[in-house]
């Protein structure tokens, strides 16, 4: 048994029953698949990572938001502006204790260049209900091409613990046809 | 034999119980129950502050149970266990004196010191971090001081397990080659050291930043750093609780492999693979490329699901074969219908076997696919998929064995039987349940590691719709039975340890009933005439749930916002 030194001094030539031999091609071909799967679907797939980041100090991207806000800002909600900018720009996204800095208006269809960076500890983007979860550290500018297809509003929450208000930390965007 | 020591001879094995390794089993076991008791409290003050109807604790209160939770179960209770399965089957197993008992003695106290620095720590309220700690956000210096002296314990306790083996080996205290569940244990142990080492590596440098000694520590660096800690350490526990399945499995039905080479191969890949999976909590994070993060989730071509997925026959399979010898043979399923249900040391193993399957195995690897990923990140579900296998695998595989420690470690008659019997299936079913509802609640976007999913004192309003607020009500509720089973286990335990009838060195335990002689049930030479149909239906039920359960995730992601 199982706690006893096996019975047979040679355990390693003693045959495989076929049904393990079995199970373990099949797990393996299962485990193949799966690999498989992640690549077919970098090709294949409309939902995938960039793998464009960029360093950079949180001053810098901050400098990048109030031009984009300064340009692009169309009204003011609760105090956050809200900016629309054109289809294709870049468009930065700050998270800070504890708000997702400024509200963003989309048009349905067209792709936006996000960039997603911190000011002080680690974020969490979360796009709801669509459910799209980025993980945003401070120093590092992450780049990522989104396509709203579907016209509404989103919140954009706060899922990586980022101290005492980090369950305050609500942003927004807005998508429109 | 080897040199003399103190020891009794068990009347159940007939094997010698170094005295002075039976002393530290018992005082990490005991440990390791003190610590689950007080994690699991602060467990059962989370799930009643996230049960929205109920919402417990203030917000600050909220984040430090949450801290205190996860380091007293995920790190302290699981390791000090481990630390008890290392001396068990090294110095028990191998019929051997334990290797410097003394250094065992060290480390047991670095590990308890290490863990009452840290809970001071977090219980002063500076240090509400989580269990992570992820920088820039930063604890107080002792924080992680204290996890450091529990790691560096825990490497004394690795040390002691090697040096036993190669003192059995010496004094050749056993014929052949090492049982299959030290086997397991030393891969338990191996992996332990390179997690001990990942964690050395990125805390000690945290601990200077913290009192200003270095004045920038990377966060995507120390993130990927701190996961081949924190990650690995959840692999000692699969490999440990593996062990614990192969060694229950032996104890009561005398039960042996299948096939002594594809255990252990399986539990080879373990240590060969396993490692990788730091990058599953690196899947949404800037700056790593697409070939790293597949290479790395899928532990090079799922290499180590296959050696989890080979287990998952060979355990039941095992258990069927030794059935059937004793003639449980009528139809695919009377083996499992006669199994005795009511000891808790198998029904305790063979629920961990089936959620640590279901549960928390196919949930990991459809979370841990590069895509897929991100529709689930940071969401409850990471939690939910992790209570189905830490908590519902590996706690209640180290629950049940403590019922056959009672007995044969501690030399107590095991009190509140009937209890015992309710046990396994309460707090199983219990987790089980917060595994499942946290996961639906992560699946409608609700976020782990936050206070209040109504935004009332948010700036802009969110609402998460009634169903995501079901969950959590059933979350809540589950979480209740978890506890009780937790009080009961506790109770029976402590009750036993401390105030059952104390059993003579030659007299046999009587429950949970252990059979004195292991049949030897299954041959080698039998390899092609072995039936184990039942095993076959439910490993094949797994499989179909596994593919269909993926692909249905697929489709989910194929529904979000285009983004590249």
């Amino acid at each position: 048994m199982a706690l006893t030194p096996p019975s047979e001094r040679i355990w390693w030539r003693q045959p495989i029953a076929k049904v393990e031999l079995i199970w373990i091609i099949v797990a393996f071909t299962w485990g193949l698949i799966m690999f498989f799967m992640m690549i077919y679907w970098h090709g294949a797939g409309k939902q995938n990572l960039s793998n464009e980041a960029y360093q950079i100090k949180p001053q810098a991207f901050a400098q990048k938001a109030q031009a984009m806000i300064d340009e692009y800002q169309v009204r003011e909600e609760s105090g956050f502006p809200v900016v629309r900018p054109p289809p294709g720009s870049d468009v930065y996204l700050i998270a800070r204790l504890w708000q997702w800095w400024p509200i963003l208006e989309f048009e349905k269809d067209q792709s936006y260049r996000l960039h997603l960076s911190s000011m002080d500890w680690q974020h969490g983007f979360s796009l709801q209900p669509v459910n799209i979860n980025l993980q945003v550290h401070p120093g590092y500018d992450m780049v990522v091409t989104i396509k709203p297809d579907v016209a509404g509003e989103y919140g954009v929450l706060c899922n990586e613990f980022c101290g005492i208000g980090h369950h305050n930390m609500v942003g927004k965007i807005y998508v429109v046809e | 034999m080897g040199k003399l020591f103190d020891y009794r001879t068990c009347p159940t094995t007939g094997l010698r119980v170094d005295r002075a390794a039976e002393k530290l089993i018992k005082a990490n076991a005991v440990a390791a129950i003190v610590f689950l008791a007080i994690g699991g409290l602060f467990g059962l003050l989370v799930a009643l502050t996230r049960w929205p109807a109920v919402h417990f604790l203030p917000a600050d209160w909220f984040y430090l149970a949450l801290t205190a939770h996860g380091f007293d179960v995920l790190l302290v209770w699981i390791i000090f266990f481990e630390m008890a399965i290392l001396y068990f089957a090294s110095a028990v197993v191998l019929n051997s004196r334990l290797a410097g008992p003394k250094w065992a003695w060290t480390g047991f106290g670095l590990m308890l010191s290490g863990a009452l620095i840290t809970n001071v720590a977090v219980l002063q309220g500076g240090s509400s971090v989580m269990f992570t700690s992820y920088v820039p956000m930063m604890a107080e210096p002792h924080f992680y001081l204290g996890i450091i002296l529990f790691a560096v314990g825990a490497l004394f306790g690795c040390g002691v397990f090697f040096g036993t083996l190669v003192i059995a080996k010496r004094e050749k205290t056993y014929e052949g080659s090492v049982p299959l569940v030290t086997f397991g244990a030393l891969t338990a142990a191996i992996i332990a050291v390179f997690t001990i080492a990942s964690g050395a590596i990125i805390l000690i440098p945290t601990l200077l930043w913290s009192v200003g000694l270095v004045s920038h520590i990377d966060p995507l660096i120390y993130k990927t750093i701190w996961w081949a800690m924190g990650h690995s350490s959840q692999q000692i526990n699969v490999a440990a609780h593996v062990a614990v399945w192969y060694a229950i499995a032996a104890m009561v039905f005398g039960a042996k492999p299948l096939s002594e080479k594809i255990s252990r191969m399986a539990f080879l890949m373990y240590i060969l693979f396993l490692q990788l999976a730091s990058a599953h909590h690196l899947l949404a994070e800037p700056g790593l490329s697409s070939e790293w993060k597949i290479f790395n989730t899928s532990y090079a071509m799922y290499l180590a699901v296959l050696g989890s997925m080979i287990h998952g026959l060979s355990v039941p399979g095992a258990i069927e074969a030794a059935q059937r010898s004793r003639g449980l043979t009528k139809g695919m399923f009377e083996w499992l219908r006669k199994a005795p249900w009511g000891n808790p040391a198998f029904a305790g193993m063979f629920m961990s076997l089936v959620f640590f399957g279901f549960i928390g195995g196919i949930s990991g690897v459809v979370m841990g696919t590069e895509q897929i990923n991100l529709i689930m990140h940071n969401t409850l579900y990471v939690p939910g998929h992790f209570h189905g296998t830490v908590v519902a695998g590996t706690t209640l595989a180290f629950m049940a064995i403590t019922y056959l420690l009672v007995p044969l470690i501690f030399r107590r008659e095991l009190m509140m039987k009937k209890l015992a019997t309710w046990q396994p299936y309460v707090f199983g079913i219990g987790v089980a349940g917060i595994s499942i509802f946290m996961m639906g609640a992560g699946t409608l976007g609700v976020s782990r590691r936050h206070w209040d999913m109504t935004f009332a004192d948010a700036v802009l309003p969110f609402d998460f719709p009634a169903a995501a607020y079901l969950m959590m009500g059933l979350n809540g509720i589950f979480a209740c039975l978890a506890a009780l089973g937790g009080v009961m286990f506790v109770v029976i335990i402590v009750g036993s340890v401390f105030f059952g009838k104390k059993l003579a060195d030659d007299e046999q335990p009587t429950y949970p009933e252990v059979p004195p002689e292991a049949a030897a049930v299954s041959h080698y030479g039998s390899s092609e005439s072995l039936k184990i149909p039942g095993t076959v239906m439910l490993v094949s039920i797994f499989f179909v749930a596994f593919v269909l359960y993926y692909f249905v995730n697929w489709k989910y992601l194929s529904e979000v916002w285009p983004l590249s």
